[in-house]
């Protein structure tokens, strides 16, 4: 039997790693993607001021601090049993639509998206942020780093600054808006909007016009038929700030829809020896492995699992795109792994006509942005991470301090189906011994298309990280090599 | 299919350009994302310097700053504390092979956040992650492990240390950059000294030699208080130093250079810039500097009782005074038997 070990792949909680083992035939009879890190955030956690939860895990991610800042910020106000002032409600949605336009930005331009505009066969070393920008101009190249900076501005504003910020309290934000920052908020926003259009224009030039990329999208090894998770508002449509959270089936039926206060009745994380990431499941379907169906307790959140988890957007320009993109598809639920690039941009314009119709709301400047705070209790927080669901849990005792917190975070509740996309690419790559160098896109594109946790470090400047596939005989020896960017 | 790698690109310019690495251990990103906000100015970097590595990851890697000789980057940017064999080896690696090692951030320079995990050990991490934990369904109580047989062969996992360190603890640095993450302009002041050959001297901290205070746009007015107060237990913040107002702001402990961000936010410094200049350790700087604004030091006045309800009211020492300095402070971790 042959080893095929990718090590590492990338991170954020560490890097990843891929083993994949051929059988006798040479055909792939299992993968495993394997995270080798934990930091102990719920350990440390233990003893700390309640009040600082926010600015302590947002640095679980420097890139997503924000929605940990607010997760937690969340948990606070059920802990110590405040509803914020409406207005302090806005501005944390505000801030959180400015985190989605960087972030959302970010994935597509400088992580998942070269594989789409410079190409997934194209040399390693372009499949990066100069290849887009020397694809597409040097003129898109500096509106991307604009705008990814216009995302990261208006959470300066907002949070006090954008990597970690610090505006979130028990109760509401402890700054507010002054009319100066209003107007330089607009004026961003408004360029975001256009920045958003063009950014499905030339997602619509660049895949959907190209025939091989969209049977790349439909392929088997690309598609999963999971659960689907998000939090919806009222009228089940998406929203990343608050909500109930949504559950859809293989047929995208409403399996459950729950307060987070719930969460522990519905999900349950499962433990493997090989990894230090957990696995989450819905608890009444059970675990039953590595395997999607309704038998399988398994679902997808992130860009494509809300989307599939809603029924449409609010706003008038991103409801229309989601309409489209389901037309374009074939209908709902998409099971389409790679279809999570298409959802990403449309929740990016979503992000940015949100934050417009925030900024316009005259109660943006209001004063009132605190409400005082109960006693200290119990709380539990949930928002939409840019690559999913997102929940803290806190027990603080009476001096206000955490005596227990558990956190569920978005990669977790993508680890199962992240782990089943690369062993399918694998799988769609590797055929009766044959192994070449398009295994390493094949699996890269598998898991990248999720989240940029595990897949930051591929595409950032000035290339791509190295990878190194090992194949080892039976009896462990290494029987094939295959490099890039070594 | 093996490309080597190095900084001959045919649009190079003729000059020889400077060769940077950039590495993370046990971070967030943030550090990273610190580097994107350089914005536009990013481009200019790219035109003074090849990048080598950004990110890095560990055994492909490793093989890659092996093969080179020593001394052959210029600048290695270390941006996470240590706390696995790997990174401790790879710390050691590229300070071999690097003309100047910058340890990159709070985490880097100080252990950071994920240095907080120094109140436990390894065996209680994994019992809270994986056994003691309400949504966890692990009848089994398995956690993983190093080295586990699985039915077609042998998965392996790095193990961890019981204890986080700090860049400096574990090799000789050249130079630190504080901060979590480092304020853009102190990157770019890093930057600009080494392209133009203007670097201070050896071991230098690149940051203004000034606290958080001074940065600061509430005024100070040496006033006394009578008790503290928790950030969220005051409903309105006044236009003056958060300290007399009763909150706990580690603004006169902390080295500045970020332009006091988060007070312009209305919130208090934690103390992410690390001690201020001359001072070993930042958390017992912080409490003498309370134990003088509480006026403690006419303790002999005060009664018993009071000098209690005082103590008491500082809630979690080691999270409020050395939130990013734990592994390199006086007390470095919590004793376990």
């Amino acid at each position: 039997m042959k080893t095929i070990t990718i090590d590492p792949i990338t991170r954020l909680e560490g890097h990843g790693k891929i083993s994949i083992f051929l059988d006798n035939t040479g055909n792939v009879e299992n993968a495993y993607l394997q995270i080798p890190e934990l930091r102990g955030f719920e350990r440390f956690s233990e003893g700390r001021r309640a009040e600082d939860m926010p600015q302590i895990t947002s640095r679980i991610c420097g890139v997503c601090p924000v929605a940990h800042h607010f997760a937690a910020t969340k948990a606070l106000d059920r802990a110590f049993n405040v509803d914020p002032p409406a207005a302090a409600k806005k501005l944390r949605e505000l801030m959180y639509c400015g985190y989605f336009i960087y972030d959302h930005i970010l994935h597509f331009y400088f992580l998942g998206g070269p594989d789409f505009v410079v190409g997934p066969n194209a040399p390693a070393a372009k499949r990066n942020i100069l290849g887009v920008i020397e694809k597409v101009g040097i003129d898109v190249g500096k509106d991307v780093i604009k705008h990814r900076a216009y995302g990261q501005k208006i959470t300066a504003i907002l949070g006090g600054k954008a990597t970690h910020p610090v505006c979130g309290l028990p109760g509401g934000v402890s700054k507010t808006l002054n009319p100066e920052e209003v107007k330089e908020i607009e004026t961003m926003v408004k360029s975001c909007i256009e920045f958003a259009k063009f950014s499905l224009t030339l997602f619509d030039d660049i895949v959907l016009k190209n025939r091989e990329y969209v049977n790349l999208i439909h392929s088997d090894p690309y598609t999963l038929k999971t659960y689907n998770m998000g939090l919806v508002d009222s009228n089940n449509k998406v929203n990343f700030y608050d909500g109930k959270i949504r559950v859809t089936d293989q047929h995208a039926e409403e399996y459950v829809k729950f307060d987070v206060n719930d969460y522990f009745n519905v999900v349950s994380e499962h433990v493997e020896e090989w990894s230090y990431t957990k696995f989450t499941y819905l608890q009444k379907v059970g675990w039953n492995g590595f395997t999607d169906g309704k038998k399988s307790g398994i679902y997808r959140v992130g860009p494509l699992g809300r989307l599939n988890a809603a029924e449409g957007m609010t706003t008038p320009l991103a409801n229309k795109e989601y309409k489209r993109m389901y037309d374009t598809l074939g209908g709902k639920p998409i099971n389409s792994t790679l279809a999570f690039h298409w959802a990403r941009l449309i929740e990016l314009l979503y992000a940015t006509e949100r934050a417009y119709e925030l900024i316009k709301d005259p109660e943006i400047t209001s004063q009132k942005v605190r409400n005082p705070v109960g006693e200290p209790g119990e709380g539990i927080g949930v928002v939409e991470a840019a690559r999913g669901t997102l929940i803290h849990h806190y027990k603080l005792n009476k001096h206000g301090l955490i005596d227990k917190a558990n956190l569920i975070v978005a990669t977790t509740n993508n680890a199962g189906a992240i782990n089943m996309s690369v062993r399918d690419a694998a799988r769609g790559v590797i055929k009766d011994g044959k192994i070449d160098e398009g295994i390493l896109n094949m699996v890269e594109m598998a898991f990248r298309a999720y989240d940029p946790c595990f897949a930051c470090a591929t595409h950032s400047l000035p290339g791509e990280m190295p990878l190194e596939v090992n194949i080892y005989d039976h009896d462990k020896n290494l029987y094939k090599t295959y490099k890039r960017n070594l | 299919m093996t490309k080597k790698k190095t900084g001959d690109k045919k649009d190079a310019p003729k000059k020889e350009k400077l060769k940077f690495a950039f590495y993370w251990a046990a971070s967030c990103g943030g550090c990273e994302i610190a580097v994107l906000d350089l914005d536009e100015k990013i481009l200019d970097v790219v035109a003074a310097a090849d990048i080598l590595f950004w990110p890095v990851a560990i055994d492909t890697k490793y093989k890659d700053v092996e093969a080179m000789d020593d001394n052959y980057i210029d600048v290695c940017f270390f941006n996470g504390s240590i706390r696995t064999e790997e990174q401790e080896s790879m710390a050691k690696l590229l300070r071999k092979k690097s003309k100047v090692l910058v340890a990159f951030g709070a985490c880097a320079v100080n252990g950071g956040i994920p240095g907080l995990a120094n109140i436990a050990n390894r065996d209680e991490v994994f019992r809270v992650a994986y056994l003691d934990n309400p949504s966890t369904h692990n009848p089994k109580k398995i956690i993983p492990k190093t080295s586990v047989k699985v039915k077609e062969g042998t998965l392996t996992l790095p193990a961890f240390y019981d204890t986080v360190k700090s860049l400096h603890q574990v090799v000789d640095v050249d130079y630190y950059l504080p901060g979590c993450p480092p304020p853009t302009n102190l990157i770019l002041d890093a930057v600009t000294a080494i392209v133009t050959n203007k670097l201070p001297p050896q071991g230098s901290v690149i940051a203004p030699l000034k606290s958080v205070c001074d940065e600061c746009r509430f005024e100070k007015t040496e006033k006394r208080i009578k008790e503290i107060k928790r950030v969220y237990e005051v409903d309105k913040i006044e236009e003056k130093c958060l300290l007399e107002q009763g909150i706990i702001c580690l603004g006169p402990a902390t080295r500045g250079g970020c332009n006091a961000r988060c007070l312009d936010a209305n919130m208090p410094c934690t103390g992410c810039g690390g001690p201020t200049p001359n001072s070993c350790d930042q958390g017992a700087k912080m409490i003498s500097a309370l134990a003088s604004i509480l006026g403690i030091e006419g303790e002999e006045k005060m009664d018993d009782e009071t000098v209690q309800k005082l103590i008491e009211d500082v809630r979690d020492v080691v999270g409020t005074f050395y939130k990013y300095t734990l592994p390199t402070s006086l007390i470095k971790r919590r004793i376990m038997d």
